[in-house]
């Protein structure tokens, strides 16, 4: 069956493969991940019963380890299960890159929005 | 494992001929497809972070609107969202060695692995059906009062707190009450307060509800008196948000007796709500419903199209195409698909229902 959705061959799919012992060692290196995984979404749950909110700098700095917990389980998950850590260095690039800009601009741009808005209600209550 | 082996010049890179990213056609495009799948939902996340920004009413709490256990009383906050993000977490890990089976050609691999994940997408999508079923249903419902109010609650150690509540307070029942009130307006039953409760009367109202009763007062005498219900009012303030005062948890203040009636009394009808829907609901403001329903609705969207490729791609493994072909990549891209809901989930988790 001739395709066409691949440049010259199959060569980067065949090249792919890895032997057994190459396994053992890849293999290793998932259920690390995963236990790490594991650990991560159950500090989370801890915290999130037993920390309650106020207004104050705790509360602050507790949703701020939330989000460094979030990206530390996210990256883990982009560049070991997704294997993106793995792949050549200028694919990485293309997509890690332009999401990041998009949407911390985003991010910021909304959050901007959200207080100011809050502010006008509050205000004008 | 792909992109290592080869140093090649730049020249020779970009010259064409080959992917100067060394990685197939059908991969690549799968990456610049997550990238904006990604952006959607970042999208959504990030406006659902103006909406809560920009609200002056308090936004309700995660770990006591999700605090149920199927088939369980009492309160295990978080739980059950714990155990949805450990099941999806575990079917990533099964697809991950589903696509290492896949580079050592081991057939039975990838069909026992990729097996285990559209079992784990399975179960991922049932407690999501249950999670919903238990959010649009509700806990019991609540109103908001129609005018400034101060009550005096008591609360944990007896001691008494004086409240002043502002107009447009939730105010919620608890579940026995609260589901023996719905069933008596759905039924079109007369509801009379009597001293500090409430005493439904199973009357025909004439106007068509209350079908159940006409079947059952069929067969008895049609005389029979009306059977009237009393149930005592059993509110409870700050259910959904966490509210401090000087120093002290007044969350889940339980208010019975004469103070309960004034709640009653102060009640706005037309903001009674039962569980939710994308009017109305019981959590608090209604943005709240609809970005729960939106944002954990297209992502368990995501997830039953990853289980449909998921069931197809396993079918095609169980009778050797791939084999065939010389390579298991295509359970790479679904897999990358897969992974990719999982990481969504990560982050709807966090700001969902932790933050």
């Amino acid at each position: 069956m001739e395709r066409d959705d691949l440049i010259v061959n199959d060569s980067y799919s065949v090249n792919a493969r890895h032997s057994d012992e190459e396994g053992v060692k890849i293999r290793k290196n998932l259920y690390f991940v995963t236990i790490l995984l594991t650990v991560i979404t159950v500090i989370e749950i801890f915290m999130g019963v037993y920390f309650k909110r106020n207004a104050t700098f705790t509360w602050e700095a507790i949703k701020l380890t939330f989000i460094i917990l979030t990206l530390v389980k996210a990256g883990y998950i982009v560049l070991e299960f997704m294997h993106l850590g793995g792949e050549r260095r200028n694919l990485k690039y293309v997509v890690l890159l332009p999401y990041a800009i998009f949407i911390m601009y985003l991010i910021f741009i909304g959050i901007f929005e959200g207080v100011s808005v809050q502010e006008m209600n509050n205000s004008f209550r | 494992m792909s992109g290592h082996a080869n140093a090649v010049s730049k020249e020779e890179l970009w010259g064409g001929g080959q992917s100067p990213f060394s990685i197939s056609y059908g991969k690549m495009m799968m990456w610049f497809f997550l990238v904006s799948d990604a952006l959607t939902f970042g999208g959504l996340l990030t406006a659902y972070g103006v909406i809560r920004h920009g609200l002056t009413e308090p936004w309700p709490v995660g770990e006591q609107v999700f605090e149920s256990l199927p088939g369980l009383h009492g309160s295990y906050p978080l739980i059950y969202v714990a155990l949805m993000t450990f099941i999806l977490i575990i079917s990533s890990v099964t697809m991950v060695l589903a696509v290492e089976a896949g580079h050592r050609m081991d057939k039975k691999g990838v069909v026992k692995w990729l097996g285990y994940t559209i079992i784990g997408g399975f179960f991922f999508l049932g407690s999501q059906a249950w999670e919903w079923s238990h959010f649009i249903h509700g806990s019991g419902g609540g109103f908001q009062t129609a005018q400034p109010i101060s009550i005096n609650t008591v609360n944990e150690k007896g001691e008494n707190v004086p409240m002043q509540l502002a107009t447009g307070t939730w105010v919620h029942m608890t579940p026995e009450m609260g589901h023996a009130y719905e069933h008596a307006l759905e039924g079109g039953h007369s509801v009379k307060l009597d001293g500090s409760s409430i005493v439904i009367s199973h009357t025909h109202s004439g106007d068509g509800h209350g079908h159940a009763d006409a079947h059952a007062g069929a067969g008895h005498a049609e005389a029979a008196p009306a059977e009237s219900q009393t149930v005592e009012l059993d509110l409870i303030l700050n259910k959904y948000v966490l509210e401090r005062k000087d120093g002290q948890d007044i969350r889940k203040m339980s208010v019975k007796g004469e103070e309960a009636v004034k709640l009653w009394n102060a009640m706005s009808p037309n903001t009674l709500a039962f569980g939710a829907n994308m009017s109305k609901n019981e959590y608090g403001p209604q943005q709240y419903a609809d970005f729960f329903f939106f944002i954990t609705g297209f992502h368990g969207f995501h997830v039953f199209q990853g289980v449909l490729i998921n069931i197809i791609v396993w079918l095609m493994a169980i009778r050797g195409v791939f084999e065939k072909r010389g390579h298991y990549e295509m359970v790479e891209k679904i897999g990358l698909f897969w992974h990719f809901v999982d990481l969504v989930w990560v982050f709807v988790f966090t700001f969902y229902y932790l933050v």
